[in-house]
């Protein structure tokens, strides 16, 4: 399963495997949103082509969207029609859809199915849009901000649910800035940056490729431990040890620090975050401005 | 099967736009004070300006010359006023949107809307048409289907508008400027008195109303400047929302 798009999003190529959830991670303005826009035939794309489960989402529009699971970042249900409705009615556009009162207990909305849709609130909205995008047994979703404005639990009943999708075989491209998100969900995570990719990977990949594990010692200050790693001592007695640090390479470190005579009081080891790989990365596309 | 494994199938088209078009009629009912309001405003034309002397009707039968107009009248009001308020707040919501993302498809919404549209027409026309029979208008049956021609025609040209309204203006815009035209044509339009100017026989209301007046009230053929002036109209706004029309 494959498919490209280019656009103001810039020549970028997405590849989601059956089954697997890939993240699109980036700032406000980074251009995942336009890409989804794209995906999901409502804008054309401005140069190149487009291309979704092999169809033209604007060409093809109604051959592909039966297929497609389709979350908005927020709106697009009558105010006046209550959740129970619109979910029925999207479920009626399907074959053999999911049962609809089904998804209602799963997502929580047994109390507000017969509430409509204004009276809802932000994360109820967003959990009925949820059950919309799924509710026609859809072979790829794209979820734009799924878990925004959602409580905790309904945040995490949501990455249940993305979880179980997977498992069963659907493929999932969500957006979200939230990177906890992103590495809970995500096989692949795609970072966004002025309508380009700025990386791409596994997020352990990710956090990984960008090299720079942190060791933490503490120990007697002002030694100077012969290593072949870049040491800092910020504060006297705390030694902060950065470079590509496998078990070996600790060991080693920890043996410098012995053959020094120090006393070692903590050992503390720290492994970079998506966060710290996201901001780096923002923090590059800051400095080019 | 485990719960969400893909099985993507569109249901068929009947079915779909059975169950759009049921959706399109229970929000209309659910805006009943709104619909009942809108009928007001003709029902007082046709009952004031029908029995009693308040205007200058021409022609000796007061009932003969208002109460088709009231139908024109009522037809502008659900095709291009109402229509065009619901369609302009229905893109602002992102409705018009996901709905045309999903297997209804974009034409199977147009679709929806209109039989929805036409049904309330129906519906309304008849409640009061069955008015002015219980003051006294005596409709001809003979042009019924000429009548009924027209007034698709005329539907056509409206729903255009409308659509074409909601498109290029915010949603405010649109109910301010869709109620203005309701109220200019209600003025204007030949439907309380004669048309002020030659002009406004060429509006849309005028056309209809005149149309309606010759079949139903005199049992006549619809005059061809009716059909050509609405002809005109229904192609100049189809043409024009086609243009024009947004999803989102």
């Amino acid at each position: 399963m494959r498919y490209g798009a280019t656009t103001a999003v810039d020549g970028v190529s997405l590849t989601v495997p059956r089954g697997r959830v890939l993240a699109l991670l980036g700032h406000n303005g980074a251009g995942k949103t336009s890409l989804l826009q794209v995906c999901e035939g409502f804008r054309p794309a401005d140069g190149g082509e487009c291309r979704v489960l092999g169809l033209d989402p604007i060409g093809e529009h109604d051959a592909l969207m039966p297929r497609l699971g389709i979350m908005l970042q927020s709106g697009g249900m009558y105010p006046w029609a209550t959740a129970g409705e619109l979910l029925q009615l999207f479920a009626s556009f399907s074959a053999n859809p999911i049962n609809p009162e089904m998804l209602i207990e799963r997502l929580g909305l047994q109390k507000s199915a017969k509430t409509r849709y204004r009276r809802l609130s932000g994360g109820e909205q967003q959990r009925l849009s949820l059950a919309v995008a799924l509710v026609g047994r859809p072979e790829l979703v794209f979820l734009d901000e799924p878990t925004a404005g959602m409580d905790t639990e309904a945040r995490h009943t949501t990455w249940q649910l993305i979880e179980e999708l997977r498992a069963d075989g659907v493929s999932v491209l969500l957006t979200t800035h939230l990177l906890d998100e992103a590495e809970r969900l995500a096989d692949d995570v795609v970072i966004m940056r002025e309508g380009r990719v700025a990386a791409t990977g596994a997020p352990a990949a990710l956090t990984a490729a960008a090299g720079i594990d942190l060791l933490e010692v503490r120990a007697d200050a002002g030694l100077k431990p012969d290593v072949p790693f870049k040491v800092t001592e910020a504060t006297p007695g705390e030694y902060a040890i950065a470079g590509a640090l496998d078990a070996a390479a600790i060991a080693e470190v920890l043996a410098c620090f012995a053959r020094a005579g120090a006393q070692v009081t903590a050992v503390n080891t720290r492994r970079r975050t998506l966060e710290d790989v996201y901001l780096a990365l923002t923090v590059k596309a800051g400095a080019h401005r | 099967m485990t719960t969400f494994a893909p099985a993507p199938a569109r249901n068929s088209t009947k079915a779909i736009l059975r169950s759009q078009v049921r959706m399109e009629l229970i929000l209309t009912a659910r805006r009943g004070e709104a619909i009942v309001l809108a009928m007001g405003v003709p029902l007082l034309v046709l009952l004031g300006a029908g029995l009693t002397h308040v205007t200058n009707v021409p022609g000796g039968d007061r009932l003969a010359y208002v109460v088709p107009g009231v139908l024109a009248l009522t037809v502008m009001s659900t095709a291009f006023t109402g229509q065009a308020i619901t369609t302009g707040y229905e893109r602002n919501y992102g409705v018009l949107k996901r709905l045309g993302a999903s297997p209804l498809s974009r034409p199977g919404l147009l679709f929806a809307k209109t039989a929805a549209i036409l049904a309330l027409i129906v519906v309304q026309l008849l409640a009061l048409a069955a008015v002015g029979v219980a003051v006294g208008w005596r409709p001809h049956a003979g042009q019924v289907l000429p009548a009924l021609g027209i007034t698709v025609l005329a539907t056509t040209a409206y729903t255009g508008l409308a659509l074409f309204l909601a498109s290029v203006l915010k949603p405010e815009t649109t109910t301010g400027l869709a109620t203005l035209i309701y109220v200019l044509m209600l003025a204007a339009g030949g439907i309380m008195f004669a048309a002020p100017t030659q002009i406004a026989e060429f509006l849309p209301l005028a056309a209809h109303a005149e149309a309606l007046r010759a079949t139903l009230s005199h049992g006549q053929p619809v005059p061809l400047g009716s059909w050509a002036s609405l002809a005109v109209w229904a192609a100049v706004c189809v043409v024009a929302a086609a243009r024009k029309f947004r999803w989102e």
